[in-house]
């Protein structure tokens, strides 16, 4: 019972890096059209952002759940400025192709600067050491992690159910040509929505940096990952791609727990069987994978 | 109020309209009739400047807006209701009819919108495409007069609809004829078209082949029906 408790937090907190950053694709692959597989090389600058400014100008954790997803969303902006606008009335296939490159040329300058050995992150006392809860100690940090991704899930759906934001998000991921004709300048949007999709990818980056090797690589695994959680929750869907993450960690927790050498596949096998019962994913409209 | 001159449109090699020039005024309900696939919808996406591959010019209030991006022709006042009436899935009823933004002072309040749309008004939260095919054509034609737009463009709004539905239509055309607004009512529904309309422009294969005033057309009615082969 207690090893269960313990796995299961311990899989809802690495299920709140993918949902996190499984929303930022989400929402960009909604509103562009882009499947941006430099997801995860953003989520590794944002861990990377968190131990260089920690070690260089001793801005804390806290300091960083902020900062760094601020900068991300400039960073996010210009490369949807600079590069990816420039593809965007072509095939998606370019954009796949460019963020992919995107991702290489990241990861290459980032182990060029800092190394491929991780860079060391010292998280706060206050959340260090472990709580007593039902009579199993579970790890702080692990509990904020879950806390901040739930908190900043409920802001995010927020954010698209209740507000005229939202509301021209929704309607230009379902169909932006409509929402152009009803006077809707959707163009506006594209530039915005593609920095916020990538400071979330920052935000979990920053979430990461205490609790995983900060190194060049450690977007690569987690890339792949995040395709099978928005397969699993339904590419583009916003509701999808936070159960689709939590759903994943909890697997990889579970997985690694009772059946380590299939962890990972365990996470296939999942998505091979969504995909097989619902094409569109859990949470996926049929029409809006056409 | 809407000019449109010369208009061609292609897909690839293939012509779809052919030097189309027809106008639409203030307070006027003109009727594009034509048989399946000789190019109506074509046009009001010419018009909505969403289909691009086109030659010559469309006037709006005495402008020149053939260039302009599709959000903008909204903004100057063209309301479009499209053949498959357009409804988003993910947005409510209520955030269907607010989504488009007001572009005159003649836009109508939601609780006018109400008052003419009852069901609309008792499904308000509801998701907009678990409304009836009916409900839908209401909640789209009403989100258009809700922006205040000056001339509708509706793209054969009575297709596939109970005779009481496509009365109701016509009530409404009429309601927005009287308030001044332009009406180009795409429509093979012969019938409808001459209870609604003062003028009417045959279309085939992408050319204006006839413009009628409504007592020609009503007279010719049975000539027309043939020639739409309905
Ligand atoms: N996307 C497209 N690509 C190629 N050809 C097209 C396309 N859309 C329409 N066409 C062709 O252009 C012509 C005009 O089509 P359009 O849809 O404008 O006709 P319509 O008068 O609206 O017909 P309907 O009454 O069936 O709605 C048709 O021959 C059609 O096959
Ligand atoms: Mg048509």
């Amino acid at each position: 019972m207690s090893a269960v408790l313990q796995y299961t937090v311990q899989g809802l907190a690495a299920g709140s890096f993918y949902a996190l950053a499984a929303l930022g694709l989400a929402v960009i692959f909604g509103v562009l059209g882009v499947v941006n597989f430099a997801h995860g090389a953003f989520y590794m600058l944002g861990a990377v952002a968190a131990a260089v400014l920690l070690d260089t100008l001793g801005l804390s954790l806290w300091g960083a759940l902020i900062v760094v997803p601020l900068l991300m969303l400039v960073f996010g902006m210009l490369v949807e400025r600079l590069l990816v606008q420039w593809l965007l009335p072509l095939d998606p296939l370019y954009n796949l192709l460019l963020t992919f490159g995107l991702t290489l040329l990241l990861v290459d300058l980032v182990k060029r600067r800092y190394g491929v050995s991780g860079l060391p992150y010292e998280r706060p006392s206050a959340l260090s050491g472990r709580v007593e809860v039902g009579g199993v100690g579970l790890p702080v940090y692990q509990l904020f992690v879950i806390g901040v991704a739930l908190l900043v899930c409920l802001g995010v759906w927020l954010l698209m159910t209740r507000t005229r934001v939202g509301m021209i998000v929704r309607a230009a991921t379902e169909r932006p040509e409509l929402a152009g004709a009803l006077g809707i300048n959707v163009g506006r949007w594209v530039t915005p929505v593609f920095g916020f999709g990538v400071a979330l990818a920052g935000l979990a980056g920053v979430l990461a940096a205490p609790f995983r090797a900060i190194t060049a690589e450690m977007g690569s695994d987690f890339i792949i990952i995040l395709f099978a959680v928005v397969v699993i929750g339904g590419l583009g869907s916003i509701v999808g791609a936070v159960v689709g993450g939590f759903l994943v960690g909890l697997v990889e927790a579970f997985g690694q727990a009772y059946a380590p050498t299939f962890a990972q596949v365990l996470i296939f096998v999942l998505m091979a069987v969504v995909v097989l019962a619902r094409p569109a994913g859990l949470f996926g409209r049929e029409e809006a994978t056409a | 109020m809407l000019e449109i001159e010369n208009l061609s449109a292609w897909y690839g090699e293939a012509q779809a309209l052919r030097e189309a020039t027809l106008s639409v005024g203030a307070g006027e309900v003109v009727t594009l009739v034509g048989r399946n696939g000789a190019g109506k919808t074509t046009l009001v996406r010419c018009l909505m400047g969403l289909h691009r591959h086109l030659t010559g010019s469309v006037w709006l209030d005495g402008r020149d807006i053939t260039s302009l991006p599709a959000h903008r022709r909204a903004r100057a006042g063209l309301g479009w209701v499209q053949d498959d009436r357009g409804i988003f899935a993910n947005l409510s009823v209520e955030e269907n009819l607010l989504l488009p933004p007001r572009v005159s002072e003649s836009a109508w309040t939601l609780e006018q919108v109400y008052d003419a749309f009852p069901a609309l008004g008792i499904r308000r939260r509801a998701g907009g495409t678990t409304l009836s095919g009916g409900e839908q054509q209401m909640l789209a034609v009403a989100r258009v007069l809700r922006t205040g737009a000056r001339v509708l463009l509706l793209d054969e709004p009575s297709e596939g609809l109970a005779p009481v539905i496509v009365a109701q239509i016509g009530e409404i055309v009429r309601t927005a004829k009287q308030s001044g607004i332009g009406v180009l009512l795409i429509e093979q529904n012969v019938r409808f078209a001459a209870t609604v309309a003062d003028r009417h422009y045959l279309l085939a294969q992408g050319r204006l082949v006839e413009s009628l005033d409504n007592d020609e057309f009503v007279e010719r009615q049975d000539e027309l029906l043939e020639h739409l082969g309905i």
